[in-house]
């Protein structure tokens, strides 16, 4: 298959059918209700299931219990619906299963609104359900990426059999782009060894898989065990882009839409003789510290662009050692900075 | 001298466990119904089931299946992940009625109107038991519990909740029974409505669902012997026994 003209809710679902994705529970929510249409649609032609829940408490636990037989599941939903979700996701996290669990971002808290934003980059890095848990965390900036990253989430998901949130803005829902989807597979040769249905494939050993421990000891080493998973994510999978660093004076971090929009930014500064650059984390979790480490001394001031009240900013000061002025420029609620907007508060940063 | 056999334990028990429920808990008579029926139905490598929250959280340690745990009241969207993907699985759940008729009422609700092709054994005990006897959906009128010391009050309260009631006004369910274990002669219907339940799954007959009347002795402040009275005199006029629902 070639390049098609795609939206991008559409192309998710695609790419994740095309990566062998099978089963699909979810509970509608703006903006990425065509996720969860197309699913009911496509995925029965593949043989497949689709079921909608009855909440978004009830589907992460269909997800958690698909997920307990080892095969390729997955959910979608926006910001409020992340949030029921969010009970499930540390049950999955803790009892190391894998998932993928799409989130097109909307404005909040609360209800909020239904326009796109980045309002959940603390709820999907730092935590949002209870205890030591982490997801893995991919924000593309483009539908190819979309698609590529969603493909590739299960081969994470299933290295370390952990959760992989697809952390996506409205935008990046409901954009078309031409995209290519190419069938992807993922190895799950493993399964047998520790998922629900192969009893006898055990020699007649049973599994049990679980999150709970009442001996602190061993609840304390369960916690180690998952702590020495993320640290090798850290030390292994961390993605990100820069761009026009080796000159830069000013250094723009952001992600998704915000960096898409960062890029033309820094185009037209550059023009102008502007020295402004980029660092572009595709991982949120594990956050690519490392990327910051590549700015040159020629830098004075790190801006921290978002959509939302300045999420990432305490990673880009760790990332930084805070050794530059760090400061937010961005809008939320809905909004998107404009790309005269960061060119505006780039030119009064650099004088 | 020939040796009469009078007791062994089912082969899908765990071995050499013995379970932490308090003596008199109908947990442990339950538990063991579910075990004989795997061995006699010969499932025991086919049968997938998950743990609820409540005092049988750790049935896992007791009953050698496939077990996954699911978060409080949960166990039917686990279940119906599971079977979805497994269809060619024995599926159930087993669920306290905090865990089931309190926060978990959607998903049972939901799963039953589905009619998702899994056996939901309910365990009814009208009260908290692991969290120490607390008010449940399922306490009775007048009934003391540490969050209604001076006896449950309808005004405060509303009336307990009769789930097989409830359920059988839906139309997808294939079979609602309820039982008791509070003499031989309930444990042996007890076991019967089970075991019909899992062969309903097992002719795809879809959602089945059996509440067994239980008792929580500890929490209800009395000895095993009156717990079993006061399940019989006072829980069964309110929960009366018999089938609900039946395919057939
Ligand atoms: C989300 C959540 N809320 C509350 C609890 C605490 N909790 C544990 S068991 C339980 C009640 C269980 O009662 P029931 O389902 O009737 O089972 P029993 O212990 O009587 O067998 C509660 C409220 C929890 N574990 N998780
Ligand atoms: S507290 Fe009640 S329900 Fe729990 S084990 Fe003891 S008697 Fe059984």
């Amino acid at each position: 298959m070639g390049k098609v003209l795609m939206k991008g809710t559409e192309a998710i679902a695609e790419a994740a059918i095309q990566a062998g994705c099978r089963h699909f529970f979810g509970y509608p929510i703006t903006p990425q209700n065509e996720i969860p249409e197309y699913m009911s649609l496509h995925l029965p032609k593949h043989g497949g299931v689709y079921i909608q829940g009855e909440s978004e408490v009830a589907s992460i636990n269909m997800v958690l219990g698909a997920a307990a037989t080892g095969c390729q599941v997955m959910t979608s939903s926006s910001s409020p619906g992340i949030s029921l979700m969010s009970e499930g996701i540390s049950y999955i996290a803790g009892s190391e299963l894998p998932c993928v669990i799409v989130n097109v971002m909307r404005g909040g808290p609360g209800l909020g609104g239904i326009l796109p934003s980045q309002a959940d980059y603390l709820q999907a890095t730092k935590g949002g359900g209870n205890g030591d848990y982490r997801l893995m965390v991919f924000a593309p900036s483009t539908l190819q990426e979309t698609v590529d990253l969603v493909q590739s989430a299960w081969d994470y998901a299933f290295k370390y059999r952990n959760p992989v949130m697809i952390l996506a803005d409205g935008f990046m829902g409901q954009m078309m782009e031409p995209v290519e989807i190419k069938p992807h597979e993922t190895d799950r040769r493993d399964v047998k060894s520790w998922a629900m249905g192969y009893y006898s494939d055990r020699g007649n050993e049973r599994t049990l898989i679980k999150s709970m421990n009442l001996t602190p000891e061993l609840l304390e080493a369960h916690n180690i065990e998952l702590q020495k998973k993320y640290d090798r994510m850290q030390k292994e999978d961390t993605m990100f882009e820069t761009m026009d660093l080796d000159d830069a004076e000013l250094v723009i971090a952001a992600y998704g839409t915000s960096a898409r929009i960062a890029k033309t930014a820094i185009a037209h500064l550059r023009e102008e003789g502007y020295k402004v650059g980029l660092v572009r984390p595709i991982t949120l979790f594990p956050f690519p510290y490392e990327a910051f480490e590549k700015i040159p001394p020629s830098t004075r001031h790190i801006l921290d662009v978002e959509m939302n009240m300045g999420q990432m900013i305490d990673d880009v000061k760790i990332g930084t050692s805070c050794k530059y002025p760090v400061s937010f420029f961005g809008h939320c609620g809905g909004l998107a900075p404009s790309v005269e907007e960061i060119e505006q508060e780039c030119r009064k940063i650099l004088g | 001298m020939s040796e009469t056999k009078i007791y062994s334990k089912p082969r899908s028990w765990m071995k050499d466990v013995h379970t932490h429920y308090c003596p008199g808990c109908g947990h442990g008579i339950a538990h063991r119904l579910i075990c004989e029926l795997i061995d006699e139905l010969d499932i025991q490598k086919d049968t997938l089931s998950m743990a609820p929250v409540g005092c049988a959280a750790m049935m896992y340690d007791y009953i050698d299946i496939d077990y996954v745990e699911a978060p409080h009241g949960r166990a039917p969207a686990v279940a119906t992940g599971i079977k979805r993907v497994r269809p060619d699985k024995m599926v159930f759940t087993y669920q306290g009625d905090g865990d089931l008729a309190s926060i978990g009422m959607a998903e049972i609700i939901h799963a039953a109107n589905r009619g998702e092709n899994f056996t939901v054994i309910f365990i009814n005990n009208a009260i908290y038991g692991m969290t120490g006897g607390q008010m449940a959906p399922t306490t009775l009128i007048g009934q003391k519990a540490t969050t209604c010391p001076l006896g449950r009050d309808p005004r405060l309260a509303g009336y307990p909740i009769r789930m097989c009631e409830l359920l059988a006004s839906l139309e997808t369910p294939a079979y609602i029974e309820r039982v008791s274990v509070a003499k031989p002669k309930y444990i042996i219907k007890a076991k019967a409505a089970i075991k019909k339940g899992f062969e309903y799954q097992m002719q795809n007959r879809g959602f089945s669902f059996i509440e067994v009347l239980s008792t929580c002795p500890t929490n209800w402040g009395m000895n095993p012997v009156k717990a079993f009275e006061w399940q019989m005199e006072t829980m069964m006029p309110y929960y009366p026994l018999g089938v609900f629902k039946d395919y057939e």
